[in-house]
């Protein structure tokens, strides 16, 4: 009698799948939101060159800490106004947005390939190779991320490409542990056992069963991933370990601005602002997407 | 219960090795030590020299056993950057970071539990909302940002707490918020995802059939089952708020490992930088193990695996 | 005098996202002092839905009206949630069908046990321990003195309904509500738990509204019976009667396809009733078994009448039909 609680959440019998799914996506406001700021800061990050009025590596230096539109001082030619070299903020930050997504994106991309290999192998087998993956997701788990991450950069140097190495080979673990469990719920399945015993290849399996099926918790873990190698990369630049100057990464611009907080504090709100919104973005996406393809489960 | 235990205990310990063995690895080989020790502008016979005597010149594996026999006796070498024991310096900034994990740990409890009970108990409706905004935005707020806008309302605008350094148990208030405000989302969807199961259950049903008042069922009844996971997650937090520490400590100019690590790593003081990372993995891998054993304590089933 | 429990024109809806689901449609029954009603009828008929609503313990999502709810003369209709909440474990209590997951498994039986006692009159520890012995005592529980420091993981699912249903005695209520009490359980813990009952009943003089789907149950205990269907109650009256001459076509099949213990010809076939349970969303007119029976007609379309006779009521259009007609 405990499912009682679910009982508003019949649909009429007979719909579509697909019906299903586009309803549910259309009623979830947060998804919309997430969606919608995502796919801004994607337009703004492709059109950058094009839609930022100033060069954001040119220095000024007869202009610089001008303050944004809104307070006294400020002026159109510079609507978010300028940094401490003279450099047009909203060009800096809309060129910001290009690194984020882009570290963002390749983080993902690494780190996801190489969880969900380690994931769907240990998953699938189990026993021994079960074990050993397990035992080296235990082992990188229990190495401090940011500390092992600050001391590779430091001794190699750093670059984004460096910054962006580095994630993707250590930030794995989450995925690797995720679609592990996932895949093992799947296998447990009858059209697995069906499939094995048609004598589908291994491959075959893994990839046409059982992936499908964990593909929207792999979506979800994506999008978590993402957005924290979108903060520790900012992390990592604020310390002056990351993303190097002149490029305009959020984190470095932050890191720079510091010595300037207390008059211009601008200069700190806005990059901060936009990493948060950015974040709050993807997040909004991955539990949307969460929410709508496990509704017994909604959290 | 005994096997269990021991089987754990053995596990952790290879896992331990293992990642000192690759802490070891990894930090001597991305980087050429000798090079940093001999300094800037050095010339190739110093540093050959160096090499020898540090040495830098035997085997990778003779070097770590030797690192790792020294480690045992408690002896983790001297620092290069700050010229001391490097023991007794991680010794010394140890306590501090983990009083500032303590603290933002019940801090972070403090908020996210009744926040966490209170979105359960009404289920989609505005306050589950606002709840699960607030999650949200801590977790989309750069840590060292609110530290930044922290630090501007309390130390310049109110001028009420200390921003910088750690003599006082002031200098811990700010550094406790940014952190607990960090890791309290993660708890805070736990309660609430834990609560709403527990209060879907029939023994919760069979607690309003007896007509116990509301505070009792949700305190009593329910909250009592739906911690025994997060438990486990404090544990683990907790590790992970050792390393993960770096960055508040270094904007708070708070003087434990972290700030260490940080101070370390930028000048390439090698035999810092290993002890920090192999003491915080082994602070990690003995959290972990602590919280299975207590999981399993609490729930017999969990023993068979 | 006024009968324990007095129900009429519960109806409780269920808000889905089609519209809403009738989970009880116009039901009235009564229950009298020291007398089993038994509310008999297949899952998804609205049984355990009609006894949340007399306790309030609907789910959120449901909404219940209703003309009378009077328990031991007090109306319940309009009843705040304090006074409910004070009413339920006291004066009615109600005891579950799955005896394996309806205790805490953070505290000790005792515990669980006493804190209804302590709450509702105020108690202290002990007093309420010697309760908690005395009852499970009486029903049978050997050890009882030790059994209270054990955990429910630790106890047999017979052992846990003993346990739930001292736990709804431990205030000496009026009105014991048992949804499906044994069927999670083995036959001859079944027998067990029902002599206990009838036993209670005896010594107490409680009331119990007993929920089944079994009709070999409502033969043993049940003074009176009420038969739902699809959230209403087709046909009532005292055990005796409905079971001599059961009326409508629902009941019969239902006779028909269970075995009966002194019903039955020994080698006659068990009938069965064709078709399904209706869809309880949206709007309900008429007979809701019209789609089953074979006996149906136009006029079953529209509203049926309740028809009573003395002991025995229903709601058919049909005259009393030969003993033995099929329904198949």
């Amino acid at each position: 009698m405990s499912d009682l609680v679910a009982v508003p959440l019949i649909d009429a019998p007979g719909t579509l799948p697909r019906t299903l799914l586009r309803r549910r996506v259309l009623a979830h406001k947060g998804l919309l939101i997430g969606v919608g700021l995502l796919t801004l800061a994607t337009f703004i990050a492709l059109l950058a060159p094009l839609i930022a009025p100033h060069d954001p590596y040119a220095q000024d230096l007869a202009h610089r800490l001008i303050p944004p539109i809104w307070q006294e001082k400020g002026a159109w030619a510079h609507v978010l106004g300028t940094d401490n070299l003279g450099r047009d903020y909203l060009s800096r930050v809309l060129y910001g947005a290009r690194i984020s997504l882009l570290i963002g994106l390749a983080v993902m991309v690494i780190s996801g390939l190489i969880g969900t290999i380690l994931g769907l192998t240990a998953g699938y087998f189990g026993g021994r190779i079960d074990m050993a993956i397990t035992f080296i997701t235990t082992v990188r788990l229990a190495m401090p991320v940011i500390l092992v991450a600050l001391a590779v950069v430091a001794t190699i140097g750093s670059s984004l490409l460096v910054v962006i190495l580095v994630l993707g080979l250590l930030r794995w673990d989450r995925f690797a542990i995720v679609i592990r469990a996932a895949t093992q719920q799947v296998r447990a399945l009858d059209y697995v056992t069906a499939a094995q015993a048609t004598g589908a290849s291994t491959l075959r399996i893994i990839f046409g069963e059982c992936f499908p099926n964990i593909l929207p918790q792999l979506v979800v873990i994506a999008t978590v991933e993402a957005a924290n190698a979108i903060l520790l990369e900012a992390a990592l630049s604020f310390l002056g370990l990351g993303i190097q100057p002149p490029l305009p990464s959020w984190g470095l611009m932050i890191a720079e601005a510091k010595q300037y907080m207390f008059f211009s504090f601008w200069l700190i709100a806005i990059p901060g602002t936009a990493l948060a919104l950015l974040v709050f973005a993807i997040n909004m996406v991955g539990d949307g997407i969460r929410d709508v393809t496990a509704p017994a489960g909604r959290m | 219960m005994l096997a269990f235990t021991l089987k754990r205990l053995g596990l952790a310990v290879v896992v331990a090795i293992t990642v000192s063995v690759l802490a070891f690895l990894l930090l001597r080989i991305s980087g050429d030590t000798a090079t940093a020790l001999a300094g800037e502008g050095a010339r190739v016979e110093d540093i050959e020299n160096i090499r020898r005597l540090y040495g830098l010149d035997r085997p990778l594996m003779v070097q770590y056993l030797d690192w790792l026999g020294k480690m045992l006796r408690g002896d983790f070498g001297q620092s290069l950057y700050f010229k001391s024991d490097v023991t007794a310096l991680v010794f010394d900034k140890l306590p501090t970071t983990l009083w500032l994990a303590v603290f933002s740990l019940l801090f972070a409890l403090a908020i996210s539990v009744p926040l966490g009970v209170l979105a359960a108990v009404h289920p989609n409706s505005w306050v589950d909302r606002l709840c699960l905004l607030l999650a949200v935005c801590g977790q989309a707020l750069p840590n060292f940002f609110f530290a930044l806008v922290l630090i501007m309302v309390f130390a310049v605008m109110l001028q009420a707490l200390p921003v910088s350094g750690s003599n006082t148990w002031a200098h811990f208030v700010l550094p406790t918020i940014t952190l607990g405000y960090y890791v309290a989302p993660a708890f805070m969807r736990l309660v609430r995802a834990g609560m709403i199961d527990v209060l879907a259950s029939d023994y919760i049903r069979t607690a309003r059939a007896k007509g116990l008042s509301g505070p009792s069922i949700i305190l009593k009844h329910a909250l009592r089952n739906a911690l025994v996971p997060i438990v486990a997650l404090t544990v683990v937090q907790l590790g992970f708020l050792l390393g993960g520490s770096v960055v508040i400590e270094t904007v708070f100019a708070l003087d434990g490992l972290g700030y260490l690590a940080y101070q370390s790593i930028s000048h390439q003081d090698l035999p810092v930088t290993q002890a920090v990372v192999t003491l915080v993995s082994f602070f990690y891998v003995g959290l972990t193990l602590a919280a299975d054993l207590l999981n399993a304590w609490l729930d017999p089933r969990i023993r068979v695996g | 005098m006024a009968p324990l429990l007095d129900v009429e024109g519960l109806v409780v809806d269920i808000a889905v996202h089609s519209g809403a689901l009738h989970a009880v449609r116009d039901v009235s029954f009564q229950v009298d002092r020291g007398e089993t009603l038994c509310l008999v009828g297949e899952s998804g008929c609205g049984k355990t839905m009609t006894a949340l609503a007399l306790m309030g313990l609907l789910p959120s999502a449901a909404r219940r009206r209703v003309r009378r709810l009077a328990f031991q003369g007090e109306s319940l209709a309009t009843a705040a949630a304090d006074r409910m909440a004070s009413l339920r474990g006291h004066r009615m209590v109600m005891v579950f069908q799955e005896p394996m997951t309806a205790l805490n498994p953070a505290y000790t039986i005792g515990n669980q046990l006493a804190e209804g006692h302590r709450r509702h009159l105020g108690s202290s520890r002990l007093v309420a321990r010697e309760r908690a012995v005395e009852l499970l005592e009486k029903l049978g529980v050997n050890a009882a003195s030790e059994r209270l420091r054990q955990y429910p993981h630790q106890l047999s699912g017979g052992l846990r309904q003993r346990v739930m249903i001292a736990m709804a005695l431990m205030c000496a209520p009026s009105l014991l509500i048992a949804d499906e009490p044994t069927t999670a359980l083995d036959v001859t813990v079944q027998a067990q738990i029902l002599r206990l009952l009838i036993e209670l009943q005896r010594d107490f003089g409680i009331g119990i509204l007993l929920i089944t789907h079994d009709l070999g149950v409502v033969a043993r205990v049940a003074h009176r019976v009420a038969v739902m269907y699809a959230g209403e109650i087709v046909e009532s009256g005292t055990t005796a009667a409905v079971f001599a001459a059961p009326r409508h076509p629902y009941t019969r099949g239902l006779m028909t396809s269970i075995p009966v213990p002194g019903q039955t010809p020994p080698g006659g076939r068990l009938g069965a009733i064709p078709g399904i349970v209706p869809s309880l969303i949206g709007e309900m007119r008429g007979c809701a078994f019209r789609d089953r029976c074979a006996h149906a007609l136009t006029i079953c379309t529209a509203p049926v009448a309740w028809r009573a006779e003395e002991n025995h009521g229903w709601r058919c259009v049909l005259s009393p039909s030969p003993a033995h007609a099929e329904v198949a």
